[in-house]
């Protein structure tokens, strides 16, 4: 049941995207950003997290979920060490990911050349 | 300057030819299935990471490590880009197409060294997306500190 979940949640918010790229002529850029912060603000506001607990992965794998982990990240973190929490919460809760899509990048750029177009 | 126009004369009728055969409704669903299996692979990875003795919180994380770093695996062997031109949002807005866009200009702009090309390009598409989101965890945290808790 929670694949099932994680698999019509993840696709519904993969077709919000895909409509926003038909119908808006939005770049990939632009509709990557656009959900990040949707789902920091979702998070925020705290709509994010029944959806999560609902979905699973059908909620965080989106890069909607992104933006729900800064949000989170950057509400324990001021619980947890108060005001400074604003600036250091929302990285600290998103740092492996960010370091993760570095280190493997930089990686591929050097075992891998640019295709022929 | 020749080139370039001509490529983007290329490119206008690339489009033109693909709009037409391009449906919306194919597109979403496409985008629907492709997107809704790499969430189904993510709950695959997440339950086996909380099975295997980690926290909710730390089996999230790798479940995130391990898709970027299947997706920038698929990058650098040309797969993802082919999968993504069939799939759409499907594979652009999972955690997969953050990854591939940390990846692909990587290896695009090597030519133009590993400061300016590799380090510099890297962020092409995750840097926007990076000072967004943390402007908007910013913005979150001032409403949450201020009056939300």
């Amino acid at each position: 049941m929670e694949y099932w979940n994680a698999f019509w949640v993840g696709g519904l918010i993969c077709v919000i995207g895909q409509i926003l790229i038909d119908k808006t002529k939005l770049t990939s850029a632009r509709i990557l950003v656009l959900f990040v912060v949707s789902g920091c603000i979702l998070g925020g506001i705290g709509i994010y997290e029944p959806i999560k607990e609902y979905a699973g992965a059908g909620a965080t794998v989106p890069l909607t979920g992104f933006g729900y982990l800064l949000s989170k990240g950057v509400k324990e973190e001021i619980d947890a060490v108060g005001a400074l929490g604003i600036l250091t919460g929302g990285l600290k809760a998103a740092a492996g990911g960010i370091s993760a899509a570095v280190l493997f990048a930089f990686f591929a750029s050097l075992l891998a050349n640019p295709k022929e177009k | 300057m020749k080139t370039n126009e001509e490529a983007k004369r290329k490119y206008e009728e690339m489009v033109k030819n693909a709009s037409p055969n391009s449906p919306i409704l194919k597109n979403c669903v496409i985008a629907f299935f492709s997107g809704g299996l790499i969430c189904t692979f993510g709950q695959f990875l997440l339950n086996f990471y909380q099975n295997n003795q980690f926290s909710a919180e730390d089996a999230a994380t790798l479940t995130s490590v391990t898709l970027i770093f299947i997706s920038s695996v698929l990058t650098a062997l040309g797969i993802y880009p082919k999968l993504g031109k069939h799939c759409g949002a499907g594979t652009i807005v999972p955690i997969t197409g953050f990854s591939n866009s940390v990846t692909s200009p990587a290896i695009e702009f090597k030519k133009e060294g590993m400061v300016l090309g590799v380090g510099a390009k890297m962020f092409l598409v995750a840097g926007p997306v990076l000072v967004y989101g943390i402007l908007a965890s910013m913005l979150v945290g001032v409403f949450y500190y201020f009056g939300g808790r």
